[in-house]
C-alpha cells in the first residue's frame, strides 16, 4: 500500500494520546490504593490530560487531510453497524471528549464521592471518568486497530497482531511521554513510569517482530491465475490497458526500492524500541528529564518509521492487474 | 431476485478499447458530473475510469496467446467494499444488484478502495469522491430510449459483441443460458465476494478437416463405379459429372 502521512500521523498521535491518558489513569489507580503518593490535582493530572488532548486534537487534525471532502466528515459517524472506520469516528471523540473532562475535574478540584469501596477508598467523579476514559481508550485501539485487521484480503494486516501492536505501540509511546512528564512535573513518579514503559516497550518490540516473522512467511494466495480465470502457469501483463497513471496505480503501492524498504525495517526497529530502550533504562529513577524526554523523542520518529512500514508492507492483490504500462 | 450483470466473452473481445472509451464519454456527460482528467495532454496524463482493458500473454513463446482482458467493477453479490464504507455513500441496491457509490454522500476516504480486491474503483482527483461503474444505471431504466437502447454504453459500442448485459439471477436470461453453457467463471473466487460479472472462457477455435471429408463419400456415380473417374483437376460441369 501506499503510505499516507496523514493516517501515519493520525495513528501515531492519537496511540501517544491514549497511552498517556492510560498511564495517568494508571498512576491514580495505584495512588487510590496507596501504593503511589497522592498527586496534587491541578499540577499533574490536569496537565496530563491537557497534553494528551494535544496528541489527540493533533491526530484528529492530520485525520482530516485524508478526506477528500473533510466538510462532509460528520456523515462517517453513521455506518458503525459495519463499519470499523464509522466506529472509530464516533470513539475518538467520545474520548477525546473524557479525557477533558477528566482533566477539567482534576484541575477544577471537583470530586464529589460517588461511591465508596469495601475498604474505605472513596470513589470520586475522577475515578468513574478516568475508568471511562480507560474503556474508550481500549475501544478506540480497538477500532483502529480493526480498520485494517478487517480487511482479509490485506493478509499482512488480517491477524489480532495488528491489534494487539496498536494497543502496545501506543501504551509505550505513551508511558514514555509519561515518564518525560513525570520528569518534569511529578519527579517522584518517574520510576514508576519509566518501568512501566520498559514493560511495555519490550512487550510492543516483541508484538511488532512477530507480526514481521509472520508476514516474512505469507505467500499470496491471489495469483494472475485466479485474477483473469486463466490457468496456465506462464502468464504476463502486456498492458495494463494505459500509458499514464490512475488511482489505482498511485494509491497501491509504495514505489520504493526493496533496499529501501528494509533500511525503514531496521530504521524502526532501532528507532522505535531499541534506541528509547536503552534511553529510558539509562535516566531510569534518575531526575533528569532530558533523557526520557530523548527517548520519547526518538520514539515517535521510530514510530512514524514503525507507521509507515507498515503501510508499505501490506500487498494489495489488486497489483496483479497494474503491473505492466504500455 | 434480480441481479443485473455483465458477462465478458473473453474469446471474443479483441482489446479494441471501444468499450472504455465509450463508457468514459457516456458517463463524463451524465447528469453524475463529469470524469475530469488531469494534464491530458501532458506528461503524465492521468484520470477516473470505470472501466479498463488489459491484455495478457499467456505461454511462452513460439506457444504463446494474447488475451484481452476486459475489467470494470463486477457488482459483487457479496461486495467487501460496502460495509466498510463508513459514510454509507457505497451500497447495493437491493432491486437489482447493481453496487453504487451516492456522490453526495462519499467523504473521499478510499477505504471501500482498499477493501476491494479487483482495484476497479478509482477516486477522482477533481471531485474528490469514489467512482466506479454503476452499470450505467441512468441509461438501463430511461424509459425515453427503445429497449436495445436501454442497455450499458459498454455493451452498445462492443463491436464484437463480446459483452452480454442481463439478469444473471433470471436462469431462462441469455446470460445465465451464456454462463451455464460456456463455463462462465468469476475472478479471484478465493475470496469470497461472490462477483455477479460473469467471465466466458478462452477457447480454441480449430478446423478439423477428416481425409474422407474432401470426398464426397456417398456420390451414387462412385459407389458404383460406372464412370471412369476423371482427374481432379479436369474441367467439370456439375456435381454427377465431376469425382
Ligand atoms: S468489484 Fe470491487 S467495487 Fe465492485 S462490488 Fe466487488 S468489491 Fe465492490
Ligand atoms: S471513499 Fe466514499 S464510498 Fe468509499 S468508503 Fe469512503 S465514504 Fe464510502
Ligand atoms: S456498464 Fe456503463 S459504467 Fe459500467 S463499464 Fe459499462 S459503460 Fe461503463
Amino acid at each position: 500500500m501506499h503510505p499516507a502521512f496523514s493516517v501515519i500521523f493520525l495513528t501515531t498521535l492519537i496511540g501517544v494520546g491514549q497511552g498517556l491518558f492510560l498511564a495517568l489513569f494508571t498512576a491514580q489507580s495505584y495512588a487510590l490504593f496507596d501504593l503511589l503518593p497522592q498527586q496534587d490535582g491541578h499540577g499533574f493530572y490536569a496537565a496530563g490530560s491537557a497534553l494528551a488532548l494535544v496528541f489527540l486534537c493533533g491526530g484528529l487534525f492530520a485525520s482530516f487531510f485524508h478526506l477528500g471532502r473533510p466538510e462532509r466528515a460528520w456523515r462517517s459517524a453513521t455506518q458503525w453497524r459495519t463499519s470499523w472506520l464509522s466506529r472509530e469516528v464516533i470513539v475518538l471523540p467520545a474520548f477525546m471528549g473524557t479525557v477533558a473532562l477528566y482533566g477539567l475535574a482534576h484541575g477544577l478540584d471537583w470530586k464529589p464521592v460517588l461511591a465508596t469501596l469495601p475498604g474505605g477508598i472513596a470513589v470520586d467523579a475522577t475515578v468513574v471518568l478516568g475508568t471511562l476514559g480507560t474503556l474508550l481508550a481500549f475501544a478506540l485501539f480497538l477500532c483502529t486497530g480493526m480498520i485494517y485487521a478487517c480487511l482479509r484480503f490485506l493478509r499482512e494486516w488480517h491477524t489480532p497482531l495488528t491489534v494487539i501492536n496498536y494497543v502496545l505501540l501506543g501504551g509505550a509511546s505513551g508511558f514514555t511521554l509519561a515518564t518525560a512528564f513525570a520528569a518534569v512535573a511529578a519527579p517522584e513518579l518517574t520510576r514508576f513510569f519509566g518501568g512501566w514503559a520498559l514493560i511495555i516497550l519490550l512487550l510492543g518490540g516483541v508484538g511488532r517482530v512477530a507480526s514481521l516473522l509472520r508476514n516474512r512467511r505469507l505467500r499470496p494466495l491471489s495469483a494472475l491465475q485466479s485474477a483473469i480465470g486463466i490457468k496456465h502457469p506462464h502468464i504476463v501483463q502486456t498492458t495494463q490497458g494505459f500509458m499514464g497513471g490512475s488511482f489505482n496505480t498511485r494509491e497501491f503501492f509504495h514505489r520504493r526500492g526493496r533496499l529501501f524498504l528494509r533500511s525503514i525495517r531496521w530504521l524502526f526497529l532501532v528507532g522505535a524500541f531499541l534506541l528509547p530502550a536503552l534511553l529510558l533504562a539509562a535516566g531510569f529513577g534518575g531526575a533528569e528529564a532530558g533523557l526520557p524526554i530523548a527517548a520519547f523523542v526518538v520514539q515517535y520518529f521510530g514510530l512514524l518509521a514503525e507507521r509507515w512500514f507498515f503501510f508499505a508492507q501490506a500487498h494489495h492483490p489488486q497489483n496483479l492487474y497494474y503491473q505492466s504500462v504500455a | 431476485m434480480t441481479q443485473l450483470a455483465l458477462v465478458i466473452e473473453i474469446n471474443v473481445c479483441v482489446g479494441c478499447q471501444a468499450c472504455v472509451t465509450n463508457c468514459k464519454e457516456r458517463n463524463t456527460s451524465g447528469a453524475a458530473g463529469p470524469m475530469v482528467d488531469q494534464n491530458p495532454y501532458g506528461k503524465d496524463p492521468t484520470g477516473t475510469f470505470f472501466n479498463r482493458v488489459q491484455t495478457f500473454e499467456v505461454g511462452e513463446f513460439p506457444h504463446t496467446e494474447t488475451v484481452h482482458f476486459p475489467k470494470s467493477c463486477l457488482h459483487c453479490e457479496d461486495p467487501p467494499c460496502v460495509p466498510v464504507c463508513p459514510t454509507g455513500a457505497s451500497y447495493k441496491r437491493k432491486e437489482d444488484g447493481i453496487v453504487l457509490v451516492d456522490y453526495d454522500k462519499c467523504i473521499g476516504c478510499k477505504y471501500c478502495s482498499w477493501a476491494c480486491p479487483y482495484g476497479v474503483r478509482e477516486f477522482d482527483e477533481a471531485q474528490k469522491i469514489m467512482k466506479k461503474c454503476t452499470l450505467c444505471v441512468d441509461r438501463i431504466y430511461d424509459t425515453q430510449m427503445t429497449e436495445e437502447e436501454r442497455r450499458p454504453a459498454c455493451v452498445r459500442a462492443c463491436p464484437t459483441s463480446a459483452r452480454l448485459f442481463g439478469d444473471i439471477h433470471d436462469p431462462e436470461s441469455a446470460v445465465s443460458h451464456a454462463i451455464r453453457e460456456a463455463g462462465g467463471y468469476q475472478l479471484m473466487p478465493e475470496w469470497g465476494t461472490n462477483p455477479a460479472n460473469h467471465y466466458l472462457p478462452r477457447r480454441k477455435t480449430r478446423m478439423r478437416i477428416r481425409e474422407d471429408e474432401l470426398e464426397r463419400a456417398d456420390n451414387p456415380l462412385k459407389i458404383d463405379a460406372q464412370l471412369p473417374k476423371p482427374e481432379q483437376s479436369s474441367p467439370s460441369l456439375d456435381d454427377v459429372t465431376s469425382w
